[in-house]
């Protein structure tokens, strides 16, 4: 078991830094500089004046030297001019250029600037990640146990009216992606067309002050999604298990169909799900960039398109390590979980 | 012009509309509740089946229930048929279902057809066996008729989808124009959207624009997830570990960061989409070759004729679709070129192959390595076949019954995906009529004009839906072989 998880670890480390790697290379293309440039200099720039803009910040150096910088295992460049004012990386962490460190990157904790919230990426990273912690931690609430109540209860008798209604539901809800079901619901709780005032459309005041009003909605478009396929997971395993041989033994025995279901047949079911729930993670974080644009809240997902669609390279980069963590982290956890639920898989 | 009602002169279906539907749901809730209740007073029998003691109260319940759903599916088709009957003055209902008169009439005589022969034609006609399966075929067929209708001959759509006319911004359903020219359609069925245009034509076609591009893009997806997928499973060892690896590398991305970072201006600038496409635009020209190569290998003449007939057509539309003049990769010459995709389309394209083509690698590894422990693998190993000749026809036909259920529903997940991609306005021109980019047009206005954002957010949702109903639909009918 100690070898498995090490071997995995090493692994998702390999990942983490290829993926970043890509990142690093397509947010650090040539046009993607320029365009920092003249965001951060001037918009008249000639292109001798992007190039040595670009050249004194040390981004013209090669991408596997830069990549090594921003990790924090490469010397960082560093360009004093006459005056003594200093530019590259770590210039920003010291007040005398000549005094700033040598190393700074992610592994020495420094995330960088980010050029559209001036202010630095971590903490940028830490709060947004607060917010969306926030919905997502609701969005569990709400997705995961009304997903396994819906699953077994589906499942617990296979070709039932109760299977075929919570069957055709949960296939609807795998059908609405975020953005249909989030507008239709708009349209029918928040707008004044149809007159249900119930909820809000907004959630920007949800990030002071969770109230009923405002978070019902993000939350439900989120959950809806991911429920129905986690159901259907969990109906399929359920179906299969109530076929197997303990479970007629126990029929035959006289137990009743419900101590059945809760006592026998539950925890054999859940084994499954819990690996799809694992992996349903990183795709909730779909979701969560899409309802945080749609509702205006201004969490992680929120941060992810500001940065990505305003060439914000250091903040970018910050968010897609993040994700790439959450990805991978949720994989590694659903794996061992995995092992570690199944005896079948944990003796052998 | 007085404005179109909902429903004009049809409007003495709805209160049994009303009346049906509230009974429907009241008899599945019923029915579930007697279920439950029954449930308990279950008795296990000896041989390990139960005996149900409340069977008659449920069996009046069932019967009841199919009662009101076949009432239901009558007043719908009421609905439909007197629409296209009554015209305009059926109101905004009647004109629609008159707009989509061919769509009807195609659907009705596809069904007819399927019906009478589906003995005849193998899974296909299986599907008509199953409810499910004929509902979602049914919505899947509409949407591609819609798309053939509207797209290809110029018909359901009744404005042109990037006209504005004066005074139509923002009005509400089956609102009249304003002068309108004789030949001129005269009302704004659904609406028009906060630039003036039709939102009901927009919705039209934009199906045409889902309809090519989701099922081409699964198609390439499964191209290449098949190409290296079969190998993988099949040789297992270095080459599973390599490409298992680039898989899980691709998967761990979070969708929407991938795309933000393939479709902005600078990246379409560096050229980096028009060299994915050439690298994964191959991956047919390489699957059909072996294909050919693999079977035909004995009689050389035969090979070498059908492999030049195959690879010469794909090879010609490979070399004409990768080379764009105004892009950084030019193969062709400017006067053989002659036909370039838009880079936009291009674009969106070769992300969504991009994304899809792991999970499908996945699921075809895994289905070779299962079945490659087969016997009739075995025996065509000792027959002495290749590799390829056992991956390509030997298990690839064998795993068939999962494929095409999984490629009913990527093309539902790529729909979705085009959406998304639509909905953050990366990719397509805003103008165009794509679903996802009307959607988010029409979500800023939402909470006053709700009209321009709900069409085509019902219509994604209907045509995904559809396509899940179709695969669950297949998936029961292929298990039951």
């Amino acid at each position: 078991m100690g070898l498995f998880i090490l071997r995995r670890l090493g692994v998702m480390i390999l990942t983490a830094l290829c993926l970043t790697y890509i990142v690093f290379t397509l947010t650090n293309l040539y046009p993607n500089l320029e365009k920092l440039a003249k965001t951060q200099g001037n918009f008249r720039m000639s292109d001798e004046a992007v190039t040595s803009w670009l050249d004194k910040r040390g981004y013209l150096q090669s991408t596997p030297k830069k990549y090594g910088e921003w990790l924090g295992v490469l010397p960082s460049k560093q360009f004093i001019d006459d005056e003594g004012k200093g530019y590259g990386r770590c210039t920003a962490l010291a007040d005398d250029p000549t005094q700033a460190p040598r190393f700074c990157g992610v592994l020495q904790g420094y995330w960088g600037q980010s050029t559209v919230f001036k202010d630095a990426v971590s903490k940028i990273i830490g709060i947004r990640l607060g917010l969306t912690g926030w919905l997502m931690l609701t969005v569990m609430c709400v997705m995961v146990p009304g997903a396994l109540i819906i699953g077994v209860l589906a499942g617990m008798r296979e070709g039932s009216k109760l299977d075929r209604t919570l069957s055709t539901i949960s296939i609807t809800s795998t059908a609405t992606p975020e953005y249909v079901s989030g507008v239709i619901f708009i349209a029918i709780f928040a707008s004044s067309a149809v007159g249900l005032k119930w909820f809000k459309g907004t959630a920007t005041s949800a990030m002071e002050d969770i109230t009923f009003a405002n978070f019902t909605l993000p939350v439900l478009t989120i959950a809806l999604y991911g429920m129905g396929y986690i159901a259907r997971m969990t109906r399929a395993s359920m179906t299969e298990v109530m076929t197997a041989q303990y479970i007629r033994t126990a029929r035959l025995k006289g137990v009743s169909f419900a101590n059945i279901v809760l006592k026998h047949a539950l925890r054999n079911a859940l084994i499954a799900p819990f690996t799809v729930i694992m992996l349903q993670i990183p795709w909730l974080l779909n979701g969560v960039v899409i309802v945080e644009t749609l509702f205006n809240y201004k969490g992680f997902g929120w941060t992810l398109v500001q940065a990505a669609s305003n060439n914000d390279i250091e903040l970018l980069l910050g968010v897609s390590v993040v994700s790439v963590i959450v990805v991978l982290t949720t994989q590694l956890i659903s794996d061992i979980g995995y092992v570690y639920l199944n005896p079948r898989i944990r003796i052998s | 012009m007085d404005p179109l009602t909902w429903t004009g002169n049809l409007s003495f279906l709805n209160l049994p509309l009303l009346f049906v539907t509230g009974l429907f749901v009241l008899l599945v809730a019923a029915q579930i509740v007697i279920w439950l209740i029954s449930a308990v007073t279950n008795t296990p029998n000896a041989d390990g089946t139960i005996s149900s003691s409340g069977g008659g109260l449920s069996g009046m319940a069932a019967r009841a229930t199919l009662w009101a759903f076949y009432a239901l599916v009558a007043l719908v088709v009421a609905y439909v048929v007197l629409g296209a009957l009554l015209g305009q003055s059926g109101g905004i209902l009647g004109a629609m279902s008159q707009q989509f008169l061919p769509v009807w009439i195609a659907l009705i005589v596809t069904y007819a057809l399927s019906i009478r022969f589906k003995r005849k034609l193998g899974l296909y006609g299986k599907l008509f066996d199953s409810t499910v399966g004929m509902i979602g075929f049914g919505i899947v067929m509409f949407w591609t008729y819609t798309a053939v209708f509207s797209g290809v001959f110029d018909m359901i759509a009744t404005h042109e989808p990037l006209s504005q006319v004066s005074g139509m911004k923002n009005k509400i359903p089956g609102t009249p124009l304003r002068g309108a020219e004789e030949g001129e359609f005269a009302f704004y069925l659904l609406g028009g959207d906060n630039l003036a245009r039709d939102v009901f034509s927009r919705m039209v076609l934009g199906s045409g624009i889902v309809m090519v591009i989701a099922p081409l893009a699964t198609l390439f997806a499964f191209m290449v997830g098949i190409t290296l997928g079969l190998p993988s499973g099949y040789y297992g060892g270095k080459v599973d570990t390599i490409l298992s690896f680039l898989a899980n590398l691709i998967l761990a991305f979070p969708v929407i960061l991938l795309f933000y970072l393939l479709v902005t201006p600078e990246i379409i600038e560096s050229g980096i989409p028009n060299y994915m496409a050439a690298f994964l635009f191959v991956f047919p020209l390489i699957f059909v070759g072996v294909l050919v190569n693999s079977r035909f290998h004995t009689q050389p003449q035969k090979n070498l004729l059908y492999l030049v007939i195959s690879l010469g057509v794909l090879g010609i539309g490979y070399l004409t679709v990768i080379s764009d003049q105004s892009t950084v990769i030019r193969v062709l010459p400017a006067s053989l070129d002659r036909f370039d995709i838009e880079p936009g389309i291009l674009v969106v394209f070769v992300s969504v192959v991009f994304v899809n083509s792991p999970t499908v690698f996945r699921i075809v590894r895994g289905l070779a390595m299962d079945i490659k422990t087969r016997d009739y693998v075995a025996a065509a190993q000792t027959r002495g076949e290749g590799p390829w000749y056992i991956m390509l026809w030997e298990i690839l036909p064998n795993a068939r019954g999962p494929l095409i259920v999984d490629f009913c529903l990527r093309i539902g997940y790529t729909t979705i995906l085009l959406g998304t991609l639509g909905f953050f306005g990366l990719g397509l021109s805003p103008e165009s009529p794509n679903w996802g980019a009307t959607i988010n047009d029409g979500r800023k206005l939402l909470s006053i004009y709700p009209h321009p954002a709900l069409p085509p957010a019902l219509a994604l949702l209907s045509l995904v839906l559809g396509l899940n109903l179709l695969a669950d639909g297949l998936r029961e009918e292929s298990l039951r072989d």
